[in-house]
């Protein structure tokens, strides 16, 4: 079973050309290379090109992936987290300044990443699949909303309530608190459900929030209804951001035409990838503890797990209390970013894709988990839109593809390739399932998971028993 | 007595699963329960783990009452088991199996978790080194780090042993620990069973159809039938005891007058 772990013969000059880039030095040399080859790219692009859009789907993506590469390479890790480091504190805020369209997908894969990464407690480390996840994100989004904006009359400004910029930090805290409380909340009566029924209810869940953010209008104004909240506080840029931007800027030898937003924007970067970082350490830290041995455990095989003596409902709610937390910190973040809220951002499809997220990258892994947010993020809203851009920008200048004699202004525009983002995300997802089931990074006790096994004495033998898993509910057994 | 059940029954919709059952189980006592396939016997240890809860009866162990316990307060309590059809973590390996065992007898602090002071670190570690004893124990020195699935099937057996004696249990119940092994092995499981007995200190039942098993290491047996206790004894008594043999055999094979052909 376990052959794959014996190298293969190395085969003429693959095997050693492989050896050969394993060697430290011959990668490090590789890893500069690639990271200056794509850096330079996007610091040389122009928007005006007409080649713009392709040449930044190009770029990017593998820009973006190079903290995966650098991470698996043969360097020691000093070395490695030096690279890292370099990459997101200072080539990305770099690329950013030069194009804020960058620093704005970059912070959009970093909240995903986060919110990727507290599902993924609930549903890659104790297997319980919830559907209605973003309503812990709009638990934090709307806690920071309420109190914060400034544009609109609700309860909390008749009340003054209002609270100034700074409060973002403390109202970090206080949405993981907020949402963790509703986490648990839900949790209680639902946990006793498993599998499909549970995902059902967390979907039903998901919506009730989404809802009642929409008619929390009201008959006290809490919510501001379908039209959400505008004017959201954002925390105050210190005092050095903008004539530092501008410094770099000019450095850069560009002219930044309004420094202030991009400094803001940098500022939301820099919070969004500490919290990004904090949020990897705690799921780490989780996961390699008797908390996460107890959930896989749970994962493995519920009715063994109890009768060693892991409680399942307190251990569960303390897997959907986390997952929410991190969507409490996260959604604070991204209401302050948008400073906008609404129901609308809250919506079914954004659970379904952040649970593709976590399913495309690796359930369980955290490596595979941001890789699986970046992937879906990047495709989301930068490729598919971008291609788009394209044959735009083709169709401008009356392209005409050569040998087959095509003009691209008759390329009908019911085929753009952005409104095709669910087809090709569901192929993604189809295409997955075949040929990569555990994920792209799979976590290797996922993997193991998933390969086919031939039917152990365990399996045959729950088919004998097959009332104890339905016992284990007491209001099962007292019907039975 | 370490353990006390009183008229214990259990129904599922018409059937009578167990029915009045009494067991006295002494401490230090390797015992078996015995019956004929569907009498009740794996009913019985669900009944006292909390899995199913009771209709009616007592279950008091070591002075306290189990019934209505969740199943990990019953481990708490000291009372583990394994399970007829293996139960294993199938994809954990076989140490992170048995350190799952341990739950119960940890701190498990989310703070701590977090924080990581040396104190959890040192738990980690004497869970770790308990987790390998255990195995020695059972006899899978060394295979700590294996994926507990990979493991031949007596192997996995030992693990479920392992795992059930790292909750620090006084009473361990083995459901058909035996079950699928040949001679040897059973011969091989037979002085493990005497080991956790008498160098741990845990009293044992068995659930057991191997004879030779049954008759070579319980002190007392409890004979089981229809959800009923039919009889209970030493191994001498039970092999005596028409009652047992009818059950086992059918009237006719132990002797009895038939009944009107039907």
């Amino acid at each position: 079973m376990m052959n794959t772990s014996i190298p293969a013969p190395t085969s003429g000059t693959n095997g050693s050309l492989r050896q050969w880039i394993r060697q430290p030095r011959i990668a490090g040399v590789f890893i500069l290379a690639y990271l200056v080859v794509f850096a330079t790219i996007l610091f040389k692009l122009d928007r005006a090109n007409t080649l713009f859009p392709l040449w930044s789907s190009l770029a990017f993506p593998p820009f973006v992936i190079s903290p995966f590469i650098i991470f698996s390479s043969p360097l020691s890790r000093r070395i490695k987290a030096g690279l890292i480091l370099l990459v997101v504190l200072i080539l990305m805020p770099l690329i950013g300044i030069y194009d804020g369209g960058y620093l704005e997908l970059s912070i959009q894969i970093a909240i995903f990443s986060a919110l990727a990464l507290g599902l993924n407690i609930v549903v890659g480390f104790a297997g319980l699949l919830d559907l209605g996840y973003i309503a812990f994100f709009a638990v934090g989004a709307y806690i920071w909303a309420m109190f914060s904006e400034t544009n609109v009359t609700t309860v909390w400004s008749v009340a003054g309530l209002i609270v100034p910029g700074w409060a973002f930090y403390l109202f970090i805290p206080v949405g993981v608190f907020a949402a963790a409380l509703v986490g648990m909340l839900l949790g209680l009566p639902v946990l006793r459900l498993r599998g499909d029924y549970l995902a059902i209810v967390t979907l039903g869940f998901g919506e009730m929030i989404r809802v009642l953010a929409r008619n929390l209008d009201q008959p006290y104004n809490l919510t501001n209804g379908t039209q959400g909240l505008s004017g959201v506080g954002r925390p105050p840029l210190p005092g050095f951001a903008v004539p530092l931007t501008a410094n770099i800027g000019q450095a850069m030898g560009i002219q930044i035409s309004n420094v202030e937003p991009v400094s803001q924007q940098l500022l939301f970067y820099f919070i969004a990838i500490i919290l990004l970082a904090l949020i990897i350490v705690i799921a780490q830290r989780l996961d390699n503890s008797p908390i996460g041995r107890a959930w896989t455990a749970i994962r493995e095989d519920e009715v063994a797990a109890v009768a060693m003596g892991v409680p399942l409902v307190r251990m569960k709610l303390l897997a959907f209390a986390s997952g929410a937390a991190f969507a409490g910190a996260i959604g604070v973040l991204f209401a302050a970013k948008n400073s906008f809220v609404s129901p609308e951002s809250f919506s079914l499809d954004q659970s379904i894709s952040i649970l593709a997220m976590v399913i495309v990258g690796g359930l369980g892994g955290i490596r595979g988990v941001i890789l699986g947010a970046i992937v879906v993020q990047l495709l989301n809203l930068q490729i598919l839109v971008n291609f788009s851009l394209q044959i735009n920008a083709l169709k401008n200048i009356d392209y005409v593809i050569p040998i087959i004699n095509f003009p691209i202004r008759n390329w009908p525009p019911q085929l753009e390739p952005a409104k095709y983002q669910r087809l090709v995300f569901g192929l993604l997802l189809i295409l997955m399932t075949i040929f990569r089931p555990a994920g792209l990074l799979p976590e290797p006790r996922r993997k193991m998971e998933m390969r086919g096994r031939a039917p152990e004495p365990d399996e045959l033998a729950r088919l004998e028993e097959p009332a104890i898993a339905a016992e284990i509910d007491p209001k099962h057994a007292n019907e039975g | 007595m370490l353990l006390e059940v009183k008229k214990l029954s259990k129904s599922f919709g018409g059937i009578k699963a167990v029915r009045d059952i009494n067991l006295n189980i002494e401490p230090n006592s390797i015992s078996s329960i015995i019956g004929p396939n569907g009498a009740g016997k794996t009913t019985f240890f669900n009944l006292m783990t909390g899995i199913y809860k009771a209709d009616t009866g007592e279950i008091n162990f070591n002075g306290k009452s189990l019934l209505g316990l969740r199943p990990d307060q019953v481990t708490a309590a000291g009372v583990t088991r394994t399970f007829q059809s293996i139960r294993l973590f199938a994809n954990m390996t076989v140490l992170e199996n048995v350190m799952v065992g341990m739950h119960t007898r940890l701190d498990i602090s989310l703070w701590k978790t977090l924080i990581r002071p040396a104190s959890f670190q040192q738990q980690e570690e004497r869970v770790r080194e308990k987790g390998r004893e255990l195995l020695q124990f059972v006899g899978l020195a060394g295979k700590g780090d294996e994926v507990s699935r990979n493991l031949p099937y007596g192997d996995q057996r030992r693990i479920e042993i392992a795992r059930a004696l790292a909750t620090d249990p006084k009473l361990i119940l083995l459901d058909e620990p035996t079950a699928g092994m040949n001679p040897n092995e059973s011969e091989d499981a037979m002085l493990l069973f005497r080991r956790i007995r008498d160098e741990r200190g845990v009293t044992v039942v068995l659930i057991e159809h191997d004879m030779r098993v049954v008759m070579g290491i319980s002190e007392r047996i409890s004979v089981l039938d229809y959800g009923e206790m039919i009889a209970e004894g030493t191994p001498e008594a039970i092999r005596a005891n028409p009652r047992v043999v009818e059950a086992y055999l059918g009237r006719r094979a132990a002797g009895i007058e038939q009944e009107a052909a039907s």
